[in-house]
């Protein structure tokens, strides 16, 4: 039992001693990505070492070693979770959202009184607890995965259309004369300049929203459901006091929303190359 | 500022009027069908009556909505539990003891980060992770947790928007302490401040304007965390408290009082913090 702690605290002591060592050094790309894996490798142990030395219950704060083969067993219900709430609701929330709040955005650009009016409103609408729709939007339409990508759309759309409406006025006003004076039109202008100039903006917005739609899909499930779904698992699995299966809903939860980010930013890496950000 | 002010009115008008006249279009199903159980014909006006006075509409109308807080605010006693001021105060004290719980986190972490190079390099990364796990996802889990380890009440609500509320503020924080340039540091130096002066005389200062930033979101997310740390612990009270009972229960005009009970709460606290940070920064010369 003091064997455990003890284990605990040397690994704890040894990972932090090897990463001051590894930060001294200078910055390379493999330190940059090491160190913060040993620290939480580190984490981990402790968690097991501080879990097993207490002999903390299960039903409190069960060890990685039981979530991991909690994982492993029952893999064919995370996934079939997996796909209602992210694949169905959250990605298509995502896209539906994002896709109307460029498209307006695009509308509030061509028109400066929209842009006056609406994006004060915006800009207020998105500091809002907006998950509170989620209810109603449940009722609205049925407990199924639309009501749960409507709940990501309205979430979406707010933090999208604000940042690409600042995007789009990014570009100078000089860039914009140089473009007049190539006759270019407004639909040139926008595409050829004002578009790429907003990009960054626009990833910005993307990566916002990426962690607000997954939010938003699993708390819309709080409010009514089928019987399958990330947030349907986690709030009948604690009821039940199965937190090893609640936690491996998490690590499902925290693989793919760090995915959905970084899959956007590799993207915004490639398409916002010149961004004075991506440079290194 | 001042140009805006027409544009707001109008896309504000028109979002009235699109409610009132959504209202119309989603309640009809039901007045009709109550229509053709009586054996009555509706005219359009009194179409119009009838889903704009339902019970439990689908939408209600922005009228009865204020009607009902109205009612629930000013006309019950503020320590009754169909108050809503009594269930706005059970959330906003989680969110307070969230925020500065958040905010003090927050800033401790980032002058770790910004004076411990190995903190810099091991925590920074997992702060920013930290994120892209959905906490409001174990929401429950943490409330039910803590509710068997004998902890129940405001800390839970507290802890969930104290996980929301500290990442903002430790990244806008990090960024704040580091904007002194070399040369405001090197002149530090020439004045051979020592590092507590370094921090309390430039630094800190320098971080103002980004932490109030900061600050503003934090608040906004601690709201959010404090609702939706209500709602597994059963509907007993608070607005996120009122939205699940009301959910249940089909009471739509109910829902949608707390829903703009919470957005007021949201828009007060953040516009104080606005106020704070005016006159702060005024008063540092910053504005």
């Amino acid at each position: 039992m003091t064997g455990w702690l003890i284990f605990a605290l040397l690994v704890w002591a040894g990972g932090w001693w090897l990463n001051a060592r590894l930060a001294a050094r200078p910055a390379t790309g493999f330190t940059s990505l090491i160190i913060p894996v040993i620290f939480g490798l580190t984490l981990i142990a402790v968690w097991e070492g501080v879990v097993r030395g207490f002999e903390i219950s299960p039903v409190l704060l069960p060890a990685p070693s039981a979530i991991a083969a909690r994982f492993a067993a029952s893999t064919s219900i995370l996934w079939e979770d997996f796909v209602q709430t992210v694949i169905r609701g959250a990605l298509t929330g995502y896209v539906l959202g994002c896709g109307s709040a460029f498209l307006i955005a695009i509308l509030v650009d061509r028109y400066d009184f929209l842009r006056r009016g609406l994006l004060p409103v915006g800009n207020f609408v998105a500091a809002l607890p907006v998950i509170g729709l989620a209810p109603i939007l449940v009722m609205w339409f049925g407990f199924d995965w639309q009501s749960k990508a409507a709940v990501v759309v309205v979430m979406v759309f707010f933090p999208m259309l604000v940042n690409t409406v600042q995007g789009l006025s990014a570009s100078s006003s000089m860039q914009r004369d140089l473009m007049r004076t190539w006759a270019a039109g407004y639909w040139t202008t926008l595409l050829r300049l004002r578009l790429p100039a907003a990009m960054p903006f626009i990833f910005n917005g993307l990566k916002i929203a990426s962690t607000l739609a997954l939010i938003g899909a699993i708390v819309a499930e709080f409010f009514g459901s089928p019987i399958r779904g990330m947030g349907f698992r986690i709030s009948t699995s604690v009821g039940q006091l199965a937190l090893d299966l609640v936690w491996a809903e998490i690590v499902v939860a925290a693989i793919t929303g760090s995915a959905f980010y970084g899959v956007i930013a590799l993207i915004e890496r490639s398409v916002t190359f010149w961004h004075p950000s991506q440079r290194h | 500022m001042r140009g805006s002010v027409v544009p707001v009115l109008t896309v504000v008008c028109g979002i009235f009027v699109i409610w009132y006249a959504a209202a119309v279009w989603l309640n009809a199903a039901w007045a009709y069908d109550k229509a053709a159980r009586s054996g009555t014909e509706l005219s359009t006006q009194m179409l119009i009556a009838d889903t704009w006075s339902q019970d439990k509409p689908k939408l209600p109308a922005p009228h009865q909505v204020v009607v009902e807080i109205w009612e629930t605010t000013a006309q019950k006693k503020i320590t009754s539990k169909r108050s809503l001021v009594y269930h706005s105060w059970i959330t906003l004290s989680a969110t307070l003891l969230g925020f500065a719980l958040g905010t003090g986190l927050g800033i401790a972490l980032a002058v770790g980060i910004v004076y411990n190079r190995t903190m810099d390099r091991s925590v920074m990364p997992w702060v920013i992770a930290s994120q892209t796990i959905p906490i409001l996802a174990i929401a429950p889990m943490i409330i039910v947790v803590l509710n068997a380890a004998g902890i129940s009440g405001l800390l839970p609500k507290a802890t969930i928007s104290m996980y929301l509320s500290f990442f903002p503020v430790v990244v806008g924080m990090v960024k704040g302490l580091r904007s002194p340039d070399q040369m405001q540091l090197d002149q530090m130096r020439t004045w051979s401040a020592s590092g507590a002066q370094t921090f309390w005389r430039l630094r800190l200062p320098a971080s103002m304007p980004y932490l109030f930033t900061s600050l503003k979101i934090g608040m906004a997310a601690s709201l959010v965390g404090a609702i939706v740390g209500e709602l597994p612990t059963g509907a007993v009270a608070g607005l996120g408290a009122r939205l699940l009972a009301g959910s249940y229960y089909g009471q739509t005009i109910q829902i949608w009082s707390a829903l703009l009970m919470a957005a007021a709460l949201a828009a007060a606290l953040v516009g104080l913090i606005g106020l704070i940070q005016r006159i702060t920064l005024n008063r540092m010369g910053m504005a």
